[in-house]
């Protein structure tokens, strides 16, 4: 196994749903030692959703939270006991980075916010992401996914013509939050080699996803334009869009240049529409761009996504097949990545998780150990990390909740 | 220091797949530097134009993922240009590049050639499928790749076509994978002295954002579909609203949210049914409340009220009751209301950056990363086409300006 870049880097996690988990699943995943803080009272979101190993419901059989959570330990803590916000402390004392996306205001009650945890813990990391940030009037409202997503502006860019906006998928903004908050970490961390010093760091979730939606923010502030609702329609390519295949499944395709579309009309082996003067040219094919996308699912229909995405790709033209998930579980291409995680666990047996996008040639992420159950290392992290006395540790672990 | 990466350059060769790595490492302080061909990057002719004038010096996208760079221009292909590219890499820390896979080796300048000049260089590439596997050469724009990831099967309404987030997304989240691996990669480089290359994929960046997709059919074996305004999977074959209608437009509600909440007893939707003359049975109906037991029938029922108490209001209205209230309603932002939105105003979120060559500032998305231990970044507008070439190439490689003028002619700046 070659050498974790991140060995060494002691993170304390006061995270939960996806946003946090996956900023410290990173961390954790080039060798960091994570210490997820959770409770048995008020267990995280993905602890308690399904799916569940054998459909029984449990904090440990969630395969869901097992996804997001590979390579950490888990503490139960309960903050509200003495005991628990003690070992909280020690453990805030103990990390060179705390991660928490709690509601702004509720760490500094614990005495575990940035200013408290500075004062013996001088050089300490701490990145904040809360959906808001942690100032302004909004900052304390709590925020969950789609409300976010609401918030951001991503509802407003998805919806076909003519009709009401609909959702895209998923927390949108959970998912951008760490392409923000990974570099700004690694920053920190590396200034605080080279100088010392420690700091906070603030990161809003929603000023994170606008970033996403620049383009359309500028449209707006430059040219007081707003486009929702185009579907799948892109002012660059055309035919652009998701085609109809055999057996109800779909196919990208996505064609830009001429040449693109001349390549296009000869894999589809009808090179002569290339030249008629309804879709020669792209204003052209903008302008009749119904009649072009029906002519396209008049071919695509007849095969199936795979047959189209290969035919395509052989000429050059950009297609892919949508894939649902078990096409994505079954891609050879992400094999070939080995993408997908496969780990031991104790109850759910073999856990599956992913690996990082990226691929580093001397340092790459490792599954080391799959997710935790839920205070799987309370015992653990408080002798080994804490040199906890034996009497604080019965009191600890009689208190657990 | 008054930035966190004053200290290091990158040379940023990216199209719009991987901009916003560059974009990223600049905003924290690096020196990065565009590097385009002569005429400038393809990725400028991607809309939305200032004041709708398509012009490569004028792309509202361009602007948007290249702010705090610099740019030259120089074929880095060409005979003439591939040995001044070579002495930028001698003292540049990090290269971005989202050229095919093979380009760069066809050209002379992979990761290997660059080693040798630079021993820690950092070379980060940011493909569609990336460097290995069956499909790493094939093409893919966003959609592609969203397709491909198992993302947009997931977007949209059930009865229609899987549909996309209208504005590009599958290479942002490529672009700040590529800043996170880059950053390890740079960390690791001052514990140990040694550079590397980090091959970073497309697909593989989004498919985490299926969320519990993947879990669901290797536990369950079964595969998640789209479901529009509507969550599924909290009952048993239950869909539930999530996007309601309101007086002047649509607000975001998550039914469950408010049930659970309800029941946990510090319940806000049940006293507004109850004030408003709505519901008056919420209350009991709410009692042994089960969510896995409600038919479809039965569930609509419960929605019904909700959707009426919705009706009445505004957004603004809704929000700003359901805060008093703590029942999460959220309103459906369009730009202008996302520009309106007090939050951001009061957070100094919005940024005016000077563009003087167009006799105007324009409002842009501030910086969301904010440093106790750096000043907020002010933001310099995205470079022009070969605007820092004389910066450059004569103040740090010492070419006289008649070589200068000479390369320009050969077409290689």
């Amino acid at each position: 196994m070659s050498k974790l870049p991140l060995e060494g880097i002691k993170v304390l996690d006061f995270t939960w749903v996806i946003a946090g988990p996956l900023i410290t699943k990173c961390l954790a995943d080039y060798g960091a030692t994570v210490i997820r803080v959770e409770s048995m009272a008020r267990p995280c979101f993905l602890r308690v959703s399904g799916p569940f190993k054998d459909r029984v419901v449990g904090p440990d059989n969630t395969t869901y939270f097992a996804y997001f959570n590979p390579n950490k330990y888990s503490a139960s803590l309960n903050l509200k006991k003495p005991v628990g916000l003690r070992t909280a402390r020690k453990l805030a004392d103990w990390a060179d980075i705390i991660v928490e996306n709690y509601v702004p205001g509720k760490l500094a009650k614990l005495g575990l916010d940035y200013e408290s945890v500075k004062k013996t813990n001088p050089d300490v990391i701490m990145l904040s992401t809360s959906g808001q940030g942690q100032t302004g009037p909004m900052a304390a409202i709590p925020m969950t996914g789609m409300i976010l997503v609401a918030l951001t502006g991503f509802m407003f860019y998805s919806g076909w013509p003519g009709e009401d906006s609909t959702q895209p998928f998923g927390p949108v903004n959970d998912f951008v939050t760490p392409s923000f908050a990974l570099p700004a970490i690694m920053a920190a961390l590396r200034h605080r080699k080279l100088t010392g010093r420690g700091q906070s760091i603030d990161l809003s979730q929603l000023e994170a996803g606008i970033q996403f939606l620049a383009p359309g923010m500028l449209d707006y502030t430059v040219n007081q334009r707003q486009t929702g609702n185009v579907g799948n329609s892109s002012p660059e390519a055309a035919p652009h869009g998701v085609y109809p295949c055999a057996d109800s499944r779909w196919c990208a395709i996505a064609v830009f240049s001429d040449n693109e579309w001349k390549a296009f009309c000869t894999a589809m082996d009808h090179p002569d529409t290339a030249d008629d003067p309804l879709f020669s040219t792209f204003a052209c094919r903008k302008r009749n761009e119904d009649r072009l996308n029906e002519m396209v699912g008049q071919w695509t229909i007849k095969h199936t996504p795979e047959h189209i995405m290969q035919t395509l790709q052989n000429a050059g033209v950009q297609a892919g097949v949508v894939q649902n998930s078990r096409d994505v579980c079954e891609d050879p291409q992400l094999k070939a990545r080995n993408h997908f995680w496969s780990m031991k666990h104790p109850v759910i047996g073999d856990s599956i998780s992913f690996g990082e996008p990226a691929i580093l040639s001397e340092t790459p992420a490792q599954p080391l150990r799959p997710a935790p159950c839920l205070g799987e290392h309370t015992e653990f992290v408080a002798s080994e990390f804490l040199n906890m006395s034996e009497q604080e540790l019965i009191e600890l672990l009689s208190d657990e909740s | 220091m008054n930035s966190l990466l004053e200290d290091i350059r990158v040379l940023d060769l990216t199209d719009e797949k991987g901009s916003l790595c560059g974009r990223i490492l600049a905003e924290m302080g690096a020196d990065v530097i565009k590097v385009e061909k002569p005429g400038g990057d393809a990725s400028r002719k991607i809309g939305p134009f200032y004041h709708d004038e398509p012009d490569p010096d004028k792309s509202l996208t361009w602007f948007a993922y290249n702010l705090n760079k610099r740019g030259i221009t120089l074929d880095i292909a060409s005979n003439n240009g591939w040995p001044i590219f070579l002495k930028l890499i001698k003292k540049a820390d990090i290269v971005i590049e989202s050229f095919p896979v093979g380009y760069m080796q066809q050209i002379g300048l992979d990761y290997i050639v660059l080693k040798t000049i630079n021993p820690r260089i950092i070379m980060t590439s940011i493909t569609p499928f990336g460097q290995t596997g069956p499909y790493k050469d094939f093409v893919a724009s966003d959609i592609v790749v969203q397709a491909m990831s198992g993302y947009l099967h997931l977007c949209g309404d059930p009865d229609q076509a899987p549909m996309r987030i209208s504005i590009p997304q599958a290479y942002l989240h490529a672009g700040g994978e590529a800043a996170t691996a880059t950053m390890v990669a740079l960390y690791h480089r001052e514990n140990s002295g040694e550079g590397q290359y980090v091959d970073v994929s497309a697909q593989q960046s989004m498919v985490r954002n299926t969320v519990n997709a993947v879990p669901l059919w290797l536990t369950y074996g079964e595969i998640l579909e789209r479901s529009g305004a509507f969550r599924v999977g909290l009952g048993k074959n239950l869909r539930a609203r999530q996007t309601w209608a309101c007086k002047d437009g649509f607000v975001n509600f998550l039914f469950v949210a408010g049930i659970l909440a309800s029941v946990a007893g510090s319940s806000g939707l049940t006293d507004w049914l109850q004030e408003e003359g709505i519901a008056t049975d919420y209350e009991s109906r709410l009692k042994d409340f089960d969510i896995s037991k409600f038919t479809q029938e039965e569930w609509e029922e419960m929605e019904a009220p909700v959707a009426r108490l919705f009706l009445k209001y505004t957004k603004q209205e809704l929000f700003d009751e359901g805060n008093k209230r703590r029942v999460s309603i959220c309103p459906v932002h369009s730009p202008q209301e996302v520009l309106d939105y007090p939050q951001l105003e009061a957070r100094g979120f919005w940024t005016e950056v000077r563009h003087e060559e167009l006799g105007s500032s324009i409002k842009y998305p501030g910086s969301c990363i904010r440093f106790s231990e750096m000043p907020a970044p002010g933001l310099r507008r995205a470079p022009l086409i070969g605007e820092h070439n004389m910066e450059i190439y004569r103040n740090e490689l010492g070419l006289s300006a008649a070589e200068i003028s000479r390369l320009q002619k050969l077409n290689i700046i």
